[in-house]
């Protein structure tokens, strides 16, 4: 980690290109990594009112939707939430999982994959995920790659919005906005070796206290991901409102990049003949039968949400 | 803090925020720190991290802070009394009670008239009539000289500790069970963490807030746990302590000031009505020490109150006008409170109200009464940063405030004022820390500092007594009023004031000179009964010294790694971080556990990693208690005069209980009840009962908000827009409820509709046989600011208080809930 202005040598990877990042800069770049300690979360949102002062967003107020959550969901100026989830234990205890929802910062990020606009979302060489907004060109497919459901288009622009992991903050030597308002240290910031090490301190601790399951929720599906979580209880991540259990990038994902994506950049011009390279040299990719099924898990999950959407506006527009 | 300061001396946290990190044991308990006071929390997060502790919450409520916490055990609201009662008897009765500290630092020994009893939930001397007490039993027996007697023994009949035993004894744990409505197993689980804390080498703190003082019995709760924390040798020791987390980031400075109806800065007390003698004034306020050569720090009153007048009328005030004690206001009543203000005013005795830094309408109890009270006056003063509730309890607001502007004869004047963030100044923290801080940014068009408003509104009343005469002027021609600017004191000149400084040079008994003529005073040992010295807040002397402002301080060195940080900012009394520190060591002088020690004895003199909070040079052989503020110099297990309603704590039953009778006296109907509450008629008529309104309600604030200011900022809007209540899954499946459906929550005096939270965090109870549901009610929005518009939440709440403090029961009522 190292305070130092973006530039697009830190770029190491770009959405919709095949023309090579730099790759020369390798002198002690080590990649970041936020560390969300559940355990230590007391919900108070400080981290979401820093993350919308630093970024200047200003969401709607909305409603009471029955829940402590408000915003009750991501939205293109909400880029965090916290989801509060009631959960009886093996022993009957009640415990109160909050967990800070946002960009996990993948390593292998659906979003960049599934990205048609070249250059609109970018990787840099500390592991942050970012968008490159003027280039985005709203198609959405950075929603459909996201195993987190993270991205959201705003009806306003028609741009897609996410958390930056504050890169611009951690360019100039700080800490992102969230990790430096939490008053309990729930939320660390460091190299990811360093934040694994002191999650692994947690999770120990956590096992000292009856916590068998603790652990780390770092997901190897997507290359691993440079916002982990400490979890009390790693076996059930789907308790801490649907975490899942093992993320990976839609298979569809790279079936667009096989057929829809040289036409989608055919569209948008010039890149056309990148895409096109691409499909000659990678080809469309079979799907496997473990293929399928993740694509069928996905779909499901997509439904899943999208029919609580459909109820909760149901249910607010009843009320209304 | 009334049931602090007469069992510990002074009324205000015990230790500090940044100790409570050396604590093994963390007990949140009348508080949910993690919700009201997520900053300060750290501290807490480190004592699980660091040091090992265990946090239990004990609340009826599944909370924030239960979130982290490593036990949670659900109460019935206002029985805390009853849990911690138990727990004395247990610790009692199971010897875990540290004996060494308790004979030593505690009244337990000392011998109490024979006069003094219990019976049928009454102490003796009450007076049914009038609701109150005649306090003479509740005395020690004394020799010819005045001192108490004792048995060190502990076995005399009548010594505190027997008469203590006796009383809680009847806190059984299933009796304590049935009361509170706790599991028994979880009761015995609490109680037994506690225990383990009498080792002199393990500390207990405890940490509350609104939820022990926002009761009818608030400060007789705080005296429970501060009995406790006495029997476990928990008080004076790092991680140990009382701790008072106040809701308001300078409610403590408030309450240091005086700006209470019956206070004077510095916790001196106006005079009552028949105290027309100056000398006896003095005289039964500079308590002489009841156990021989005690310190009795109050003995010495004279001087803070003398530096007071000096400070207040300059040259005015001299020994041939009693220091001009006879231009002070005399006390007709106990209290002048708010629920004592807005029953006069509603019965149209008052004309006129200035409403500074308060939302009334929404803050105060019974709405209803609030709104027909203001709209009595002939004129409200408004004095806020913010459009409020208050400055808008005339306009009609549709169902959320309905009115009729043409029956509301009120004027209302609104002065915009300066916010923190717009004006220098210290701030007095719940640690007692005065912390210096700086204007960040212009105050917006005409809003004025509050000091500043008040400067012109003294200057102007000056002028006009001074042009057209009128009664009694003297006081207001003769207030001495040195400001630079005299419309606009500026904080550093007043800072400076309450520090005080020499009027003429101060000698020592030595006759060498310790303070010069216009300088500032070093420490409030200083001040003089003689008119040389002027202190305008005796406690806050050593705040603004020769050396300037001690507030500005931003050292955190920490060189003990204690957390003492004796360098940032200043705390008062004297700079001392944790009170009666002497107690963290043995009565020889030695520190009980050398991980816990704060002071010690040196051979020559107290040292530590902390200003000693006793005589510097008192030898451990001159055995001179630690609660140097006391009479006895010991921690009053036995309240002897300053508790309303009785010595010793005694569980009754909110105003508005969810169950019958007050299951501790079940045939004493006197004993229901505070036997020693104040209850004006019209607020009687308006409590309701169980029958119709079953439910017992419970009322507090959410970490996106702070009480009705934040409603006014977008972000804390977005961040919980709507009013919603807590209703536990049983009694929302009986009702056919679920979440995000709108309900309406109904008391005897009115209702509010919200926004349904369907939860597992409130369990149904059992209560002396019956079931009991509880209803959680955050007490933000209202109809103005940023938020969706809503009824205000003390459109429930009950007009009655606590009979010491008169603090409103917001937190103890009963309502009803309907399905809209």
């Amino acid at each position: 980690m190292r305070g130092e202005q973006i530039n697009s040598q830190n770029i190491i990877a770009r959405s919709a290109t095949s023309v090579p990042s730099p790759q020369e800069r390798d002198g002690g770049i080590d990649t970041v990594t936020k560390l969300i300690d559940v355990s230590r979360c007391i919900g108070c949102k400080a981290c979401q009112v820093a993350c919308s002062e630093w970024n200047d967003l200003r969401d709607e107020v909305g409603e009471c939707v029955g829940e402590y959550d408000n915003p009750a969901d991501l939205s293109p100026n909400t880029w965090q939430v916290m989801r509060f989830n009631e959960y009886e234990n093996e022993q009957g205890n009640l415990e109160w999982l909050i967990r800070k929802d946002n960009c996990m910062h993948c390593a292998e990020p659906g979003c960049r994959e599934a990205c048609p606009a070249p250059g609109a979302i970018v990787q840099y060489a500390n592991g942050i995920v970012d968008f490159n907004s003027e280039l985005c060109i709203g198609c959405g497919y950075c929603v459909a790659g996201c195993p987190f459901d993270v991205p959201r288009i705003s009806k306003k622009d028609g741009k897609s919005y996410k958390c930056t992991l504050c890169s611009d903050r951690v360019f100039n030597g700080l800490e992102p906005a969230c990790v430096k308002s939490c008053p309990t240290g729930s939320i660390m910031f460091g190299t990811k070796k360093d934040m694994l090490d002191l999650a692994e301190t947690r999770t120990d601790f956590l096992k000292s206290r009856g916590f068998d399951s603790a652990g780390i929720y770092d997901p190897s599906g997507v290359g691993g991901t440079h916002v982990i979580y400490v979890l009390q209880h790693a076996d059930k991540p789907e308790i801490y409102n649907d975490l899942p259990r093992d993320p990976r990038i839609s298979p569809m994902v790279d079936a667009w990049k096989g057929v829809t994506k040289p036409l989608m950049s055919a569209a948008i011009g010039l890149a056309a003949l990148t895409g096109f390279f691409h499909y000659v040299t990678a080809g469309p990719k079979e799907l496997s039968e473990e293929d399928i099924e993740a694509v069928r898990a996905d779909e499901a999950r997509e439904a899943e949400r999208k029919a609580e959407r459909e109820a909760s506006e149901r249910n607010r527009e009843e009320r209304s | 803090m009334a049931g602090l300061a007469p069992t510990f001396g002074r009324g205000a946290m015990t230790n500090h925020w940044v100790d409570i990190r050396n604590a093994d044991l963390i007990i949140g308990m009348g508080g949910n720190p993690a919700e009201a006071h997520p900053v300060g929390f750290r501290w807490v997060m480190e004592a699980k991290e660091h040091n090992d502790a265990r946090l239990v919450v004990v609340d009826p409520r599944f909370t924030r802070t239960a979130a982290v916490a490593d036990f949670f055990a659900e109460i019935r609201t206002g029985t805390d009394i009853a849990f911690l009662g138990g727990l004395i008897s247990y610790l009692i009765e199971n010897d875990h009670i540290h004996h060494e500290y308790v004979r030593a630092y505690t009244d337990a020994s000392l011998i109490v008239r024979e006069e003094f009893g219990f019976e049928d939930g009454l102490f003796t001397g009450y007076d049914a009539e009038n609701g109150e007490y005649e306090m003479g039993s509740w005395q020690y027996e004394y020799d010819e000289e005045g001192h108490a007697l004792r048995d060190d023994t502990l076995q005399h009949p009548r010594c505190v500790f027997q008469l203590m035993r006796e009383h809680f004894s009847r806190y059984s744990l299933d009796v304590v069970s049935s009361v509170c409505g706790t599991p028994r197993d979880k009761i015995q689980r609490v109680w037994d963490m506690a225990a383990e804390t009498a080792r002199p080498e393990k500390t207990m703190t405890f940490l509350y807030a609104l939820g022990w003082t926002q009761h009818s019995i608030g400060s007789q709760i705080i005296r429970t746990a501060a009995i406790v924390q006495l029997l476990l040798g928990n008080m004076g020791m790092r991680g140990g302590g009382v701790n008072a987390l106040r809701g308001h980031s300078n409610i403590q400075g408030l309450t240091d000031l005086g700006l209470l109806s019956d206070q004077l800065p510095g916790y001196l007390t106006l005079a009552d009505n028949d105290e027309q003698e100056y000398e006896q004034f003095i005289l039964d306020r500079a308590r002489p020490p009841l156990v021989p050569d005690e310190v009795s720090y109050w003995r010495h009153y004279e001087r803070f109150h003398v530096s007071l007048m000096k400070a207040w009328f300059g040259d005015a005030a001299t020994a041939e006008n009693d220091w001009c004690y006879h231009w002070l206001p005399k006390m007709g009543e106990d209290l002048y409170d708010i629920l004592h203000t807005f029953e006069r005013m509603s019965h149209g005795e008052i004309n006129g109200y200035f409403c500074q830094g308060f939302n009334a309408l929404a803050a105060f109890p019974h709405k209803a009464k609030v709104t027909a009270s203001l709209s009595r006056l002939k004129y409200l003063v408004v004095i806020d940063p913010l459009s409020t509730e208050t400055a808008e309890f005339w306009r009609n607001q549709g169902e959320y405030h309905d009115v009729n502007p043409e029956e509301i004869g009120t004027e209302v004047f609104r002065l915009p004022t300066t916010s923190f963030a717009e004006e220098d100044g210290s701030i007095v923290n719940s640690s007692r820390w005065l912390q210096w801080f700086w204007q960040a940014a212009p105050p917006p068009g005409e809003a004025r500092p509050d000091a500043a408003i008040l400067a012109g509104l003294f200057l102007r009343l000056q002028r006009l007594y001074r042009e057209e005469g009128g009664a009694f002027p003297d006081p207001i021609l003769n207030l001495h009023w040195p400001y630079r600017r005299p419309d606009d004191p500026s904080p550093h000149e007043l800072a400076r004031e309450y520090n005080g400084w020499a009027l003429e040079d101060v000698v020592d008994p030595e006759r060498n000179i310790t303070v010069r003529a216009g300088e500032q005073l070093e420490d409030f040992g200083m001040l003089r009964a003689d008119g040389s010295t002027a202190c305008g807040c005796w406690v806050f002397a050593g705040c603004w010294t020769e050396q300037g402002n001690q507030m500005a301080r931003r050292d955190n060195s920490d060189p003990y790694g204690t957390g003492q940080t004796l360098g940032w900012a200043w705390a008062w009394p004297a700079n001392r971080r944790i009170l009666y520190n002497r107690a963290s060591a043995r009565p020889d002088g030695t520190p009980w556990a050398e991980h816990k020690a704060v002071v010690w004895w040196d051979g020559q003199r107290w040292v530590g990693n902390d200003v000693p909070d006793f005589p510097e040079d008192s030898t451990p052989g001159a055995n001179q208690g630690p609660f140097v503020m006391n009479q006895t110099g010991r921690g009053q297990l036995f309240a002897r005069d300053r508790m309303n309603e009785g010595p010793f704590p005694e569980h009754y039953e909110p105003f508005e209980t969810p169950i019958a009778n007050n299951p501790m006296h079940p045939n004493s109907p006197l004993a229901k009840n505070n036997p020693a509450a104040r209850v004006f008629e019209q607020d009687r008529e308006n409590f309701g009962s169980f029958e119709e309104f079953p439910h017992a309600a419970t009322s507090y604030r959410l970490t996106e908000h702070f009480h009705y200011w934040t409603m006014h900022n977008r972000l804390n809007a977005i961040a919980q827009p709507e009013k919603f209540v807590e209703i536990g899954e049983t009694l929302a499946q009986e009702l056919g409820i679920v979440k995000g459906d709108r309900v309406r929550v109904s008391s005897k005096r009115g209702h509010i509709d919200a926004v349904a939270v369907v939860t597992k965090r409130i369990r149904p109870l059992q209560v002396a046989g019956q079931t009991v549901h509880q209803v959680g009610i955050p007490l933000h929005w209202g109809f103005m600011g940023e938020t969706k518009k809503a009824h205000l939440t003390n459109t429930l709440t009950p007009s009655v208080g606590d009979a010491n403090t008169q603090t409103p029961e917001y937190k103890s009522f009963l309502v009803r809930v309907d399905k809209l």
